[in-house]
């Protein structure tokens, strides 16, 4: 629909070319960090939590609070981008790389696609290669505090370079499969894949 | 499934709901129709070619290619400000959808429905309460809806209309921050009381919705599941600013 203008609209917030630069199409730079969820915040007793791998893995695994917490650390720097439109610009997340839980457990060869699940019911499908090679993490502080339930607390998923439907909260384990299947939102007329810089937001986008 | 393109529709109405409110009637030539609950993607394009782009809910119940959107304006924002001051009848707006499929409410999925709105929170819920309406569905519906005060209420002619059809549904409303003289209802924010007192007990297996503000949205489903409801019948949608600072 090239050549159309909104009669009487101008830009309201300031231009900024650096920031515009980091801003995926359709997006805008918001300073907060707004909350969405299908239903209400799960509250997980750190006690009973787990962390679970498994599926088309060698060693499936489940870890403990404590245990998770003793794994080495890893961190992320950078920018956040939600499908509603909103990004949240030089944020910060620390926890562990996926990568070193799947190094913990050992991803059979034939392991091409991996539903996140959690606590509350929520799930999400990625391709495992999404979730290797240092661009995923399992997160319980941003900001340098604890992540807040409302966030995704105790732990979410962090998969920055993808919509943030695809970091899902309260994050209760990751199943290793050799195919795709939809997750919650994927089910629901949300992009199976989801990359904030090609658009992908809804089915068929 | 194909692609969810961009529309030109052209705006047949815009008509004030209250100081700060706005519904906008649009024509979409080729509207398929949506799903009550739904919402549009709205596109403005600047002269310059700059672009903003934000999400409304759907008000309407489907009806041909109308769809009416409500809009509240908020000062500090880049789309509302235009939607809600700017734009009048016989101007165009481009927009695509209808998107969503988990917060939404079509009268074959019976109930009891327990709708818990905070201002323009209740957009959404009015478009199932209007398809409720528009079906002749008797499901018994429950709306509990916080506002501001009086003047602030959105849709209050339609809403007491609505109930005054002795057709299952009862309007609650509350007022937080001031009451007209005389007010008997409730003058507080939505608590548990409230909830146990004007929604349906956990073993009536109520359908629950509730939209707002995410601070409002937070304490209300928090509420509805430690009252017993399960979880995974309360839907939530939340807006407005961060939940935490």
């Amino acid at each position: 629909m090239g050549g159309f203008v909104s009669r009487g609209f101008k830009r309201r917030r300031p231009d900024d070319a650096g920031q515009a630069k980091r801003l995926p199409p359709g997006q805008y730079a918001e300073p907060g960090f707004p909350v969405l969820t299908a239903g209400p915040t799960p509250r997980v007793d750190l006690a009973d939590w787990r962390l679970k791998v498994e599926g088309l893995v060698a060693r499936p695994r489940e870890w403990t609070w404590e245990e998770v917490q003793a794994l080495p650390g890893s961190g992320f720097e950078g920018d956040i981008h939600c499908v509603t439109r909103w990004s949240k610009l030089g944020t910060s997340f620390a926890g562990v790389s996926v990568d070193t839980l799947l190094e913990a457990v050992e991803p059979r060869p034939e392991a091409s696609h991996v539903i996140a699940f959690c606590y509350g019911g929520y799930s999400t499908n990625l391709p495992l290669e999404d979730l290797r090679g240092g661009k995923a993490w399992v997160v319980w502080e941003h900001e340098g505090e604890p992540l807040p339930a409302e966030h995704g607390g105790p732990a979410r998923l962090l998969v920055p370079h993808l919509y943030l439907w695809k970091s899902a909260k309260w994050v209760n384990g990751l199943r290793l499969l050799d195919h795709d299947a939809p997750g919650f939102w994927e089910s629901l007329g949300y992009h199976n894949h989801g990359d904030p810089w090609r658009e992908e937001r809804y089915w068929g986008d | 499934m194909g692609r969810l393109s961009w529309r030109l529709a052209e705006v047949a109405e815009v008509r004030n709901e209250t100081p700060r409110v706005v519904s906008i009637t649009l024509e979409v030539p080729g509207w398929d129709g949506h799903l009550a609950g739904q919402h549009v993607d709205v596109r403005l394009t600047a002269e310059d070619g700059y672009q903003a782009e934000r999400a409304y809910s759907i008000a309407s119940t489907p009806d041909g290619e109308r769809v009416e959107l409500t809009v509240e304006r908020l000062e500090d924002g880049e789309v509302s400000p235009y939607l809600a001051g700017e734009l009048r009848k016989g101007d165009q707006l481009e927009l695509r959808g209808p998107v969503g499929g988990y917060f939404v409410w079509e009268p074959d999925r019976g109930g009891p429905l327990l709708l818990v709105a905070g201002g323009s929170g209740v957009v959404p819920l009015m478009a199932m309460l209007r398809r409720r309406a528009a079906a002749g569905s008797q499901v018994p519906a429950r709306l509990l809806y916080s506002s501001r005060t009086l003047e602030d209420v959105i849709y209050r002619e339609e809403l007491d209309r609505l109930a005054g059809a002795a057709d299952g549904l009862t309007v609650t409303h509350v007022l937080t921050r001031a009451q007209p003289p005389g007010w008997t209802g409730y003058a507080r924010r939505i608590d548990a009381v409230m909830l146990e007192e004007v929604g349906w007990r956990p073993g009536e297996r109520p359908l629950g919705y509730v939209c707002g503000p995410t601070r409002l949205v937070e304490v209300v489903a928090g509420h509805l599941v430690a009252l017993g409801h399960d979880p995974a019948r309360v839907r939530t949608e939340r807006f407005g600013p961060t939940g935490v600072p």
